[in-house]
């Protein structure tokens, strides 16, 4: 696999009136041609800048960013021009210009790297064709609605005929049925096109529906990354199981009670676990919370249990998960 | 009012038309790349450059401040010096023109102003030049907001017009001035008043209506 993004040690500090804010410290990551790639955390957490130094609309403090084994801090303005047609991006608020009609939103792209007017016009007729909208190609953007004003930036996206498009929280304006759509979309263009996917969001379902690998960000910093399955089925850092997990609103019951979090992946999901418990042990607990999720297909779940009271049994309880191959963690209240 | 009046409030209308007109036209001329300079270079935008943003803004801004009638009086060599003659229509042009380029240039400033820094992001990411964002994203999405500010510039022309007449420029203003204040023909000055009026209601309807129509939002 070629290797289309490196990101070597890239910080990132704002100075304003005097007082730094660190907005991305210390991140290293690989993104490989053909995968959907997520990078997702919380708002504020400094991935859009992250993003935004992908194509350099921000410069690095610190570290290489590195595009087809290119250092793109050291290219030229013109340089730089000519490797953003291959870096696509698409916004959270469409950016269409709002005075031109979809076709000729579309044909942007292609003026800018100088395409002649009649293979411009086919090319954006083209795209139109596969965001589904080559109908609406003498309308105004003002016309359109959320999805479809995105499908416009899509296709103005996919003009260029890019390695990569960048999607920075592309699906956040939008409700969870045309998100859906979008995704949908942007899944069909990856497989088809084979064109690499990054995607800012904060939300979980974004990553969970389509992409292959994840990049988790809290604070500015890495804390994890890793493929979806992995991430998801047994995240490792706090951050991640913050994103993860719901939170746990319970209390044991009793003083002396204690609750457990088993996780089970998509290969367990199938077996009964808890009447297995019940059966061989002949300990009972008490499911406080359960919830499974389909990430690429496949199910993974997690429970919160509260245990019996007495220590002996306990430990029997979580011997037994632990043989049987799950993950168990203890959990506090509001976790 | 007596023929003779009538022919020259006719002839008047024609000349402040042209007047506004031609000092529109040629403030635009100038003030329209100036006030695009000034947006570009001013702090964060495409182009920033404090030197040429601070030397442009001043000579705006000193230009601005000074009182119309007292750069039309200044401005009397220089008009000699271009057209030939300081008085007429023709030579009111001149004063005009040189008042109208800062408010111009401002108001073209503050349109561009408006446009959503997202489009330029977006032009940006595209890989599009400095200049070609400017003239392919960005006076195209502001062109609603310059229009109402051309309606708002050519009534101010229109009002600065009527002003020449002090210094023997032609126009309406001329006539309220010499007929309707020397001679005390009150109904002269309401007549030409009420045209003046007139034109810049109908000079501002125009931009208003133009503005709209092109306002796809």
């Amino acid at each position: 696999m070629t290797k289309i993004y490196e990101l070597k040690n890239v910080s990132k500090t704002y100075r304003n009136d005097g007082k730094e804010f660190e907005a991305l410290k210390n991140i290293s990551l690989d993104v490989e041609e053909g995968e959907i790639f997520g990078i997702i955390g919380m708002s504020g957490a400094g991935k859009s800048t992250l993003v935004r130094t992908l194509n350099r609309l921000e410069d690095v403090t610190s570290g290489t960013v590195k595009f087809y084994d290119k250092d793109l801090a050291e290219l030229s303005p013109g340089e730089l021009r000519l490797v953003r047609h291959s870096i696509s991006m698409i916004f959270q608020s469409f950016n269409l210009l709002n005075q031109r009609t979809v076709l000729s939103n579309v044909e942007q792209p292609l003026r800018i790297a100088g395409v002649p007017g009649r293979k411009r016009r086919e090319t954006a007729m083209e795209m139109l064709k596969i965001v589904g909208l080559e109908e609406k190609w003498n309308v105004f953007p003002a016309r359109l609605s959320g999805g479809q004003k995105q499908r416009v930036a899509i296709a103005r996206a996919l003009a260029a005929n890019p390695n990569v498009l960048l999607c920075d929280e592309a699906t956040s304006a939008l409700d969870p049925k045309i998100t859906g759509e979008i995704l949908e979309l942007l899944k069909k263009i990856n497989v088809e096109r084979n064109l690499t996917i990054i995607i800012i969001t904060h939300e979980m379902s974004v990553v969970e529906k389509i992409c292959d690998k994840v990049a988790i960000i809290d604070n500015g910093e890495l804390a994890e990354v890793g493929g979806v399955k992995e991430v998801f089925s047994n995240p490792k850092s706090a951050a991640a199981k913050k994103l993860v997990f719901p939170s746990n609103p319970f209390a044991p019951s009793s003083e002396g009670g204690k609750l457990i979090r088993i996780v089970f992946d998509g290969t367990k999901s199938s077996e009964p676990f808890i009447a297995n418990l019940v059966e061989k042990t002949g300990k009972k607990v008490n499911i406080l919370s359960a919830n499974t999720r389909s990430v690429g297909g496949i199910g993974y779940g997690q429970m919160i249990l509260e245990l019996p009271n007495d220590i002996r049994d306990q430990e029997i309880v979580i011997d037994f998960f632990e043989a049987s191959g799950l993950s168990v963690s203890e959990v506090d209240i509001n976790e | 009012m007596n023929d003779f009046i009538i022919d020259a409030i006719q002839k008047g209308i024609l000349e402040t038309l042209q007047m506004t007109f031609f000092a529109s036209l040629f403030s635009y001329i100038v003030g329209l790349p100036l006030g695009v300079l000034l947006y570009a270079t001013s702090k964060g935008r495409l182009l920033e450059n404090r030197a040429v943003n601070f030397v442009v803004g001043l000579i705006v801004n000193i230009m601005r401040s000074l009182p119309f009638l007292i750069l039309l009086v200044l401005l009397i060599p220089f008009t000699r010096l271009v057209v030939g003659t300081s008085i007429g229509t023709k030579a009111t042009i001149v004063p005009l023109t040189v008042g109208a380029i800062p408010i111009v240039a401002r108001m073209v400033e503050s349109s561009l102003c408006e446009v959503q820094p997202g489009i330029i992001e977006a032009a940006k990411s595209m890989g599009a030049s400095p200049l070609y964002t400017i003239i392919h994203f960005i006076i195209p999405e502001a062109v609603p907001s310059l229009l109402q500010g051309a309606a708002i510039n050519i009534a101010t022309v229109l009002g600065y017009s009527a002003m020449a007449g002090v210094i023997g420029g032609g126009g309406l203003g001329a006539i309220a001035l010499q007929y309707g204040y020397y001679r005390y023909q009150k109904d002269v000055l309401w007549t030409t008043v009420a045209l003046l009026v007139a034109m810049v209601m109908v000079i501002q309807e125009v931009g208003t209506i133009l503005a709209k129509a092109k306002r796809k939002v």
